[in-house]
């Protein structure tokens, strides 16, 4: 029975990754997605920002979820995440400048990040405090793990290096660090892992 | 179980989730804002140091126009004598401002510069702060017998590929510190006078 | 001369989709038909407007003067929400077809990042049209917003057109829905870097 309930936690935060990948099967949180992975770093960041801004809303909503109202859910929802975002946007400018600097506009924008509002409505507000963290982690390992994915296959043909690590000489194919680039990448990413998901 | 949705129960709790919040982060607030000050201290100094030479003693901001615009420049005294100035320049890139940071020498000779804020394309004018060919060409620059434009419009430096228009504006900012320290007591042009 | 500037910039240059990556769910999510399309547009353009002016007078009048920007986030997505609410109050009251038109597209805005971007993008960032750098006045934030807006029902109403051929054509199986339509985004928003550098 313990090793049941042991795999099932398990797998709130597995499931994230592959089945319910909120970036390549799910759809979720396009604008991020597209917008700051003109590297690995880049993508790695705002992965890791949307998971501590979508753990800390988690357990909150599930928290306070008895006490709100049906009909008022979804405001005091999106202040709560908006509470969160705007300490997370403290927390950055004092302690990693260079990434709230490079990430900028797309972290207020967390707050309409359709993944937080999504987790909070269909898991932390029917769920205990610990799962609801659980779901957030996984979630957001989830989204961090796609966008790092795209930001290096990016940063790898645009500018020929990987985590910053430079290995082809000269200039990449700039394409793929601009706009053009990214629709692309995603696109050609995504058949890749519908390919690879249909195998399993 | 939902508590009923009816209007007071609804009010009572947006208003309190609302009140709650801003105390919550009127708190945060208070608490990072001193962090936060001495970060952007410390990205400032650091700045500053860069194009400085080693050793000299950093003087408190000024200000002075540099381009038109009121900007703030540093003095550096070593024994008693300036060995060099640090001059914040603004100029319009090519996705908005492009603020830099350059160390000037008296006589003219540009000591080094350093990128404070920009909003350039990545892999593309971006490259102004990482691409050494590009920026390293400004070090011990003589502005008083060069250009400082790009070889495009008849200077000396070459541009970033693909971005001249990054270029052109870095370049800008640089003679616009050189320029605007003309008007600063201890001219640089006395020393090269001697 | 310079509001010139604003509307090409904001349209074809900066254009929020294709350049600026905001507003992409719903640009995937209900691009399928030429009208669903058009009519999602119309609401984003009412709404940005809006939420443009309300934003830039509660900042400027309200949280600047009091020193609480540090409620810049929180404030404005709860304003963007009520707004979104109130749209769809009146206009059910006072224009019935107006409403059965976008009625079904209002409450998706609430989350759309494209308003909240714009208003969040007119009242810190420093827009250099007329060579020199300076914060948008209220005339100017409007005409910013609206033009935004237009953008975005350009590419939303031009992918949607390449989206209806686009079902009529044999794709490989695994491109079929949501990447062939990335891979199209792409060809389009290569078109429109072709604006760069105009403004």
């Amino acid at each position: 029975m313990k090793e049941d309930k042991i795999m099932t936690k398990l797998q709130l935060i597995t499931k994230g990754l592959i089945k319910d990948n909120p970036t390549f099967v799910l759809l979720l949180g396009m604008c991020p997605t597209l917008a700051t992975t003109t590297s690995a770093v880049n993508g790695l960041s705002m992965g890791l920002a949307t998971l501590f801004v979508l753990v800390l809303s988690n357990m909150a909503i599930s928290a306070i979820a008895p006490a709100v109202p049906d009909k008022v859910h979804i405001p005091v929802y999106i202040v709560v995440i908006a509470t969160f975002v705007t300490v997370l946007q403290f927390l950055m400018q004092a302690f990693t400048p260079g990434i709230y600097a490079t990430l900028g506009l797309f972290i207020p924008l967390i707050v309409v990040n359709c993944i937080v509002l999504g987790r909070a409505e269909a898991f932390a507000n029917k769920n205990g405090i610990f799962d609801s963290a659980l779901d957030g982690i996984g979630v957001g390992l989830g989204f961090t793990c796609s966008l790092t994915v795209i930001g290096l296959v990016r940063e790898i043909l645009g500018s020929g290096s990987a985590f910053s690590f430079k290995f082809i000489p000269g200039d990449g194919i700039l394409a793929f660090v601009m706009a053009p680039g990214a629709f692309l990448v995603l696109g050609y990413l995504m058949v890749l892992f519908n390919k690879i998901a249909k195998k399993q | 179980m939902a508590a009923a949705s009816n209007l007071k129960n609804m009010a009572l709790c947006l208003f309190g989730t609302c009140l709650i919040c801003s105390a919550v982060l009127a708190g945060v607030y208070a608490l990072t804002a001193a962090p936060i000050a001495e970060t952007n201290a410390a990205i400032l100094k650091a700045s500053i140091s860069k194009v400085l030479p080693e050793g000299g003693e950093i003087s408190e901001a000024r200000e002075l126009e540099v381009g038109g615009i009121k900007s703030e420049y540093y003095e550096c005294v070593k024994d008693g004598e300036t060995i060099a100035f640090a001059v914040k320049s603004t100029t319009i890139g090519f996705g908005g401002p492009l603020t830099l940071m350059v160390g000037v020498l008296p006589g003219g000779i540009v000591y080094n510069t350093s990128v404070l804020a920009h909003s350039e394309t990545p892999g593309l004018g971006a490259k102004c702060t990482t691409d050494e060919n590009f920026y390293g060409q400004f070090r011990n620059y003589d502005a008083m017998n060069g250009k400082l434009t790009v070889r495009k419009d008849g200077g000396d430096l070459d541009a970033i590929t693909a971005s001249t228009i990054t270029s052109r504006a870095y370049a800008l900012a640089v003679k616009n510190a050189v320029n605007a320290l003309a008007g600063v007591p201890m001219p640089i042009s006395d020393s090269q006078a001697e | 001369m310079e509001i010139l500037l604003i509307i090409v910039s904001a349209i074809f240059v900066n254009n929020i989709v294709l350049a600026q990556f905001l507003g992409i769910c719903p640009f995937l999510g209900v691009s399928n038909k030429l009208s669903t399309a058009s009519g999602m547009s119309a609401a984003v353009c009412f709404v940005i407007t809006l939420a443009t002016i309300v934003t830039y007078l509660l900042n400027n009048f309200l949280l600047v003067p009091l020193g609480l920007e540090f409620l810049q986030t929180i404030s404005f997505i709860l304003v963007i929400a009520a707004l979104v609410q109130m749209v769809e109050i009146v206009l059910k009251k006072v224009s019935p077809s107006l409403y059965q038109a976008l009625g079904i597209f209002l409450p998706l805005i609430t989350t759309n990042c494209a308003v909240l971007g714009v208003a969040i993008t007119v009242v810190t960032k420093e827009f250099t049209f007329g060579g020199e750098a300076h914060m948008l006045n209220l005339g100017e934030s409007v005409v910013y917003a609206l033009a935004t807006s237009v953008g975005y029902g350009l590419a939303m109403v031009l992918f949607s057109g390449m989206r209806e051929q686009l079902a009529l054509n044999d794709v490989p199986k695994a491109f079929k829905g949501v990447p062939i339509a990335l891979v199209t985004v792409s060809i389009l928003a290569m078109a429109f870097m072709g604006f760069s550098g105009i403004v």
